[in-house]
């Protein structure tokens, strides 16, 4: 049984159709990389999986180990192991990052049926999950997100996904806006927890972030549906062709909504 | 006619049955009912009042609970009743029913380490009462000191509640309120604080309890003096509250800064009028005012105004007022983490208060204060 299984996917926002029938398979362990151009459906995709209230799934179906996922709100698929990676993490002033981090973790260990961590074990594994991502440790002690640069905002979602340990983790254009030394600490800090177990589905324009994160699958979207599938050569092709090359034009119009 | 009459007559019964109390004392509190009466309770034509509505507290029968006279200092009686506005009509009244007075004298160059604690409490009684308590606050040149006051009590009453502050030259005072009162009490304050040249003034007005709830906060500046005004109201069913701040830059080079922050949930109802002074003298004044309302519910009401009269013309002022919800943003980015709907909401709620809470440098202020606020929000969680 695949981890992941999306059928027939539609979704809009408002009256915009923006998935016109989305199907992909992803067995424990894969990683998957979406590609498409601009306005393609690839950060919608994401946010449907992820349960964001703002699309609405009008036709088809997602299996989740074999459990329908579009029913569960977002706080239930993040505790049964659904991770995403904001494309535009959200500052919240007020919420410390540390207060925000133990609240997540420790609702989801219960849901996994373990233990709630305490301060000290809670500090012994941050500890140990901020050296994998070169983080300040004071960083945690400010409010979720607030005044962080750009790269220290993409590198603080990848250490929640390392401190959370999810079975499956979107990465929504974790590569936007990373020089080429954060882009190379976000990629080891994903490497380190690729496990025969975590699926991922990683979003994104560029092919370059690929040759960090090395992908099994490559999905090309356009228009709303898969168009081209293959292994990871097929990222090398499109380096070189674009999307042109695919015959597929930019779809900014749709991005603009 | 005769409905104000009778509003005053109540009150009279009680005004003169009072022992008389020493001649300067007396007079005072002569004008004061004078004043009283001709005014009679405010009724929402008068703009001040034009948001809240205090029949309900002119309709009821109050027994006015007055304490034993107590001794006011000489240096006292110079500044009794001199600063809070006589034309207020509540405060007149308390004026009206001066008796015991927390006098608290800072002598220059003195500095008060231990927060000055004030406190008022009723208990259940019948009458249903009604309290003036009244506060004094003179601190003399280079001295320092931090006041608080707090206000609880239980069942149905009236808390009538005047202080008054005095800074000299370069003084700095730190200046609580907490107001906790019933749930079915009423409750008007005035504070009204005069600053001296190069005085520091902080004070934070924190407004939880109370059925109808009005506060005054008039701070007058002298040349240089600093003023920070803040306030938090956080209210929930039927509560009302009604806050007018009124910041007055007289001299030159005075700087203030003002943030008001609100919650509101069920039907409340807030106001927020911000009142700032520059006198044709006060060049070089500079003034920033902020209000922001959380709504939570989809039948609460603020209404929030600034009101700016500025007659110099080299002066720095700027106000901003925010009326939003819960940002769906990021109650999606703390959802998405496994944390639950209603916990995130009280997350950002605990949130949006933060930035009042951590500036209270009084430590069991701020922690009892995060307590009720950790709690409220919580019990709102899990309803």
């Amino acid at each position: 049984m695949p981890l992941l299984e999306i059928k027939n996917l539609h979704a809009r926002v408002g009256d915009r159709e923006i998935l016109k029938g989305i199907d992909l398979s992803v067995n424990a362990g894969e990683v998957h990389a979406i590609m498409g151009p601009n306005g393609s459906g690839k950060s919608t995709l994401a946010q449907v999986l992820s349960g964001r209230e703002l699309y609405v799934v009008t036709e088809g179906q997602v299996l989740y180990e074999g459990q329908d996922l579009l029913g569960l709100s977002p706080e239930d698929r993040a505790r049964a192991g659904i991770f995403l990676a904001f494309q535009y993490p959200v500052e919240i002033p007020g919420v410390s990052n540390m207060y925000f981090l133990k609240a997540a973790l420790n609702t989801i260990r219960k849901n996994r049926g373990e233990e709630e961590l305490d301060a000290m074990d809670f500090l012994n594994l941050i500890r140990e999950k901020m050296k994998l991502m070169e983080m300040d440790q004071t960083l945690l002690n400010r409010p979720v997100n607030t005044g962080f640069s750009g790269g220290e905002k993409k590198r603080n979602e990848i250490f929640q996904m390392a401190v959370l340990e999810p079975r499956l983790a979107i990465l929504d254009e974790t590569d936007s806006g990373l020089d080429i030394d954060a882009l190379r600490t976000v990629a080891g800090g994903v490497n380190a927890l690729r496990s025969p177990q975590r699926s991922m589905i990683v979003v994104t324009h560029y092919q370059r972030l690929l040759n960090y994160i090395v992908p099994d699958f490559v999905h090309v979207l356009s228009q709303g549906r898969i168009v081209k599938s293959g292994g990871k050569e097929l990222a090398l092709q499109l380096e070189e062709s674009g999307y042109a090359g695919l015959g597929i034009e930019d779809e900014d119009e749709v991005a603009a909504v | 006619m005769t409905g104000v009459s009778q509003e005053i007559g109540e009150w009279l019964i009680d005004f003169t049955a009072q022992e008389p109390a020493e001649p300067w004392l007396q007079e005072i509190r002569d004008a004061a009912f004078q004043r009283f009466s001709e005014l009679g309770f405010p009724t929402t034509r008068n703009e001040e009042w034009r948001f809240t509505n205090v029949a309900p507290i002119a309709r009821t029968n109050f027994r006015n609970v007055l304490s034993a006279p107590s001794e006011i200092p000489e240096a006292a009686r110079r500044h009794l009743a001199k600063h809070a506005p006589a034309d207020h009509p509540f405060v007149a009244l308390n004026t009206a029913f001066l008796n015991s007075v927390t006098v608290h004298i800072i002598p220059a160059g003195a500095v008060v380490e231990q927060p000055i604690e004030i406190r008022f409490h009723i208990d259940e009684q019948a009458g249903p009462p009604a309290v003036h308590p009244r506060v004094l606050v003179l601190a003399g040149a280079n001295a320092q000191c931090t006041i608080v006051e707090s206000y609880t009590g239980a069942g149905r009453y009236l808390t009538n509640a005047v202080t008054e502050i005095v800074a000299g030259e370069n003084a700095v005072v730190d200046h609580y309120k907490i107001q906790r009162e019933s749930l079915e009490a009423f409750h008007i304050s005035t504070l009204a604080a005069q600053l001296g040249r190069g005085a520091n003034f902080v004070t934070h007005n924190i407004a939880l309890g109370g059925a109808l709830v009005r506060n005054d906060v008039n701070v007058v500046l002298s040349e240089g003096t600093e003023a920070t005004v803040n306030g938090l109201y956080i209210v929930n069913g039927a509560q009302h509250v009604d806050n007018h701040t009124s910041i007055d830059h007289a001299k030159p080079h005075g700087t203030s800064h003002e943030l008001y922050k609100g919650i509101l949930d069920g039907r409340a109802h807030a106001v927020f009028n911000g009142r700032i002074i520059v006198r044709k003298d006060a060049q070089k004044t500079d003034s920033k005012q902020t209000n922001k309302n959380l709504v939570l519910s989809d039948d609460a009401v603020i209404d929030t105004k600034p009101e700016l009269q500025i007659h110099a013309d080299d002066v720095r002022c700027t106000h901003g007022a925010t009326i939003g919800q819960l940002d769906a943003e990021s109650l999606f980015y703390l959802r998405s983490r496994g944390i639950g709907k209603n916990e995130a909401r009280s997350l950002l709620t605990y949130a949006f208060a933060q930035d009042i809470v951590d500036r209270i440098k009084v430590a069991h202020l701020r922690d009892s204060l995060e307590k009720h606020l950790f709690e409220k929000f919580h019990e709102h969680a899990h309803e």
